[in-house]
């Protein structure tokens, strides 16, 4: 009896999986769609974080314009570089442009204690929903407003709410550039400036229009347009638009003239080594143990 | 039965503590402050230069194109400054700074104009008179008049509705205006009625303004054309699509206008000032304002001149009260809250609203409980709670066949929400977005 109802449902099994297998094949013979093998080949070197940085919803639809497309120098894939491009222009033969590798910079300093609050903001907490309403909690209707879309929209985890200051900060190690937080910020605070050598930076950090009293009033660390900066840049790399400076990140030289000479110190540099203590300052230097004690 | 749109709707506490307060002239402020842009539209291109004497009604911005309006001069005095002023939108706009002349006083002597009757000018006049003398909407909108006049060959008006609702929860100002003025309002109804080649004309005003009603049907005759229709008390009626369907049973086509179904409509404010402005050559300086509150010493009706800082008012009514929270500009469901007090009274500005502590925060937001209420109350016949879904999560293409640009954001729906859910927030915001991508297609 046993021995049967194995050798039936072996039997049963056998057959239904034959049949099975005959009609997956013909199905795949007959509705087979030719697909270019390099799409593959090109999506396994990409990334793969779907980030819609490369303006294609995703890595599989960028490798398939990058090898549908006959020239791909427009086309850049901003998480991988350099480096991902060049391994796709190796497999595709064709060229491809080289990109300095940019990061994301946040240009506001306006954290709580420098730029104080004149309203309440109770709504629901989207920047762009509170940006459609009014001008944001503070008198700055420039500055960032603090409900963090873009730390949302960070998918590599390169971005946080920093709780003392209100302010996005954002980890430039892993930042992958691809403008997501460019995109989410609905007063354009956010810019992707080139990383240069060990990430070395120079910028205004701030977006303030007004004019000078009435951006200092709303913000202590606002730009108030004094064109100091503009003045003493040997390279003219330093615009006044409307009361704001910008530096153009292809023309600083990054020689740091602009730094020091900024009233309300909203220019900012990144990853610097301290200046080097002449001779003289460093009678000045010895003091300093003191003060710190008297402070403690 | 008192007529009313069928579908949707909410009754909130009508606190309209203002009815029984007569329209009083709020002293002239010493400086005005016009922003250039206080219509739906083109916003207007100043003609004045700093330090040029001005005279009351001057104009001192064109109109900048066809949807837009000319701007006056609100009082007699000297333009100060050409500055970006705070608005009611929360950010700084251009605006005209005038400081008023006080030793020309005889200048801005208030004139009372008697009641005139005869009109004197052509249709055609009536609509020049109207565009030169910047009439916007009166009742929140501040949609230019002139541009509602001006009807397509192809379109018939056979109605004119004039909106006397009021349907906003506090607000007064056109409750008194209609009680004051109700002579000049027929008069400037039939203006309209001259212009338009109008026959039948029906005047809606809400039952909760049992004498406002009165006062109409007493002083009109059935041979004018000019109906009246006393409606059930029912927020958002003052919303031109759902006023038309109460009164005439029509329905305005999905993102059409009045004028496909035969018909337009003007607020009673705006009638006024279009009497104003063909009977007396006046432009669109003043408006009527109810600054109101629970906590408020002396809440009134006031003639405000457009550009008077709302310090000023709020002055007017007995200062701050402790604890206000909140002050919003225009009703408490469509009105939007103000930066400060130092932003100046528009074209649209139909109240000032003081609100204190306990009323006005929100509170804490829970889940969606799929009670449905939103769905029920919807006076366009949407579903909130899934468009609020759907724009949160940025599925806006979704989001534009469920029809949110329909939208009138009258806010019934976050108002009934028993888990405090922003839904009005998210919808405008989809809304912003779905228009700005449909244009961008087109």
């Amino acid at each position: 009896m046993i021995t049967e109802s194995v050798l039936y449902s072996v039997l049963l099994l056998t057959l239904l999986g034959g049949t099975a297998a005959a009609i997956l094949y013909f199905v795949s013979k007959k509705f087979y769609v030719y697909e270019n093998p390099l799409i593959a080949e090109v999506e396994d070197i990409l990334p793969a974080a779907n980030c819609a940085g490369c303006g294609s919803p995703g890595c599989k639809a960028f490798a398939e314009k990058l090898v549908n497309t006959e020239d791909i120098s427009d086309l850049f894939c901003p998480v991988g570089g350099n480096d991902v491009m060049k391994l796709v222009a190796e497999l595709l033969g064709k060229e491809v442009a080289e990109k300095d590798p940019t990061v994301a910079v946040m240009r506001c300093q306006g954290s709580c204690d420098v730029r104080p609050k004149t309203t309440e903001y109770q709504g629901p907490k989207s920047c762009a929903i509170s940006a459609m309403i009014y001008s944001g909690e503070t008198d700055c209707q420039y500055g960032c407003l603090g409900d963090g879309d873009c730390v949302i929209a960070c998918k590599f985890d390169a971005m946080y709410m920093d709780k003392n200051t209100g302010l996005p900060v954002i980890i430039t190690d892993k930042c992958t550039s691809c403008g997501a937080c460019v995109e989410a910020c609905p007063r354009d605070i956010i810019e992707m400036r080139p990383k240069n050598k060990r990430d070395l930076k120079i910028f205004v950090s701030c977006m303030n229009e007004d004019k000078g009293g009435i951006a200092k009033r709303a913000c202590e660390v606002a730009c108030i347009g004094c064109s100091k900066c503009d003045d003493i840049c040997p390279k003219d790399a330093i615009t006044m638009v409307n009361n704001l400076a910008y530096i153009d990140p292809v023309l600083c030289t990054l020689c740091r003239k602009c730094v020091p000479v900024c009233p309300t110190h909203s220019i900012i540099e990144t990853n610097f080594p301290p200046p080097k203590v002449k001779n003289k300052k460093k009678v000045k230097e010895n003091v300093k143990p003191l003060k710190s004690k008297s402070d403690a | 039965m008192l007529k009313t749109f069928p579908k949707g709707g909410v009754h909130p506490h009508e606190n309209k503590l203002t009815s029984s307060k007569a329209i009083k002239k709020l002293p002239i402020p010493k400086f005005v402050y016009v922003p250039v842009s206080q219509h739906i539209g083109i916003p207007s291109t100043i003609v004045v230069e700093r330090k040029e004497k001005v005279e009351i009604g001057q104009v001192i911005a064109k109109s900048g194109g066809y949807v837009s309006s000319n701007i006056h001069s609100p009082v007699a005095g000297t333009v100060t400054k050409l500055d970006k002023i705070i608005d009611s939108s929360g950010y700084k706009k251009q605006c005209i700074v005038i400081r008023t002349d006080a030793k020309n006083s005889s200048n801005y002597k208030e004139v009372e104009f008697p009641l005139k009757e005869k009109i004197e000018l052509s249709p055609g006049e009536i609509l020049q008179q109207i565009t030169d003398c910047g009439i916007v909407g009166l009742g929140g909108a501040t949609f230019p008049s002139h541009v509602k006049l001006i009807i397509k060959e192809d379109k018939k008006i056979d109605y004119l509705i004039i909106n006397g609702v009021e349907c906003e929860p506090y607000l007064t100002a056109d409750h008194r205006l209609m009680l004051e003025k109700a002579n000049e309002i027929i008069v400037g109804i039939k203006i309209l009625m001259s212009a338009l080649h109008v026959k039948k004309v029906v005047i809606g005003i809400e039952n909760n303004k049992k004498d406002a009603v009165a006062v109409f049907k007493k002083l009109l005759d059935k041979k004018d054309g000019i109906q009246i229709a006393a409606l059930r008390v029912k927020y958002p009626q003052g919303s031109e699509k759902q006023l038309i369907k109460a009164i005439l049973k029509r329905e305005v086509p999905k993102n059409g206008l009045p004028l496909d179904v035969g018909v337009i409509v003007h607020n009673v404010g705006t009638v006024f000032a279009i009497y104003e402005a063909v009977q007396y050559n006046k432009p669109l300086v003043e408006r009527v304002v109810t600054v109101t509150g629970k906590k408020l010493k002396n809440p009134s009706n006031y003639w405000v001149k457009i550009g008077t800082p709302v310090k000023d008012l709020i002055a007017e009514v007995g200062g701050l009260p402790e604890g206000t929270r909140k002050i919003v500009n225009g009703g408490p469901m469509m009105g939007v809250a103000i930066k400060n007090t130092d932003i100046p009274v528009t074209k649209g500005t139909s109240g000032i609203l003081v609100i204190s502590e306990e009323e006005a925060s929100r509170k804490r937001v829970e889940n969606c409980i799929r009670c449905g209420e939103c769905v029920f109350v919807c006076p366009m016949g949407l579903e909130p709670f899934l468009l609020m879904n759907l724009s949160e999560k940025g599925h806006y293409d979704r989001a534009s066949i469920e029809d949110i640009t329909t939208c009138i954001e009258c806010g019934s729906c976050s108002y009934v929400c028993p888990s405090n859910r922003p839904l009005l927030d998210y919808i405008r915001f989809g809304k912003n977005i779905v228009k700005k991508l449909e244009t961008v297609k087109n």
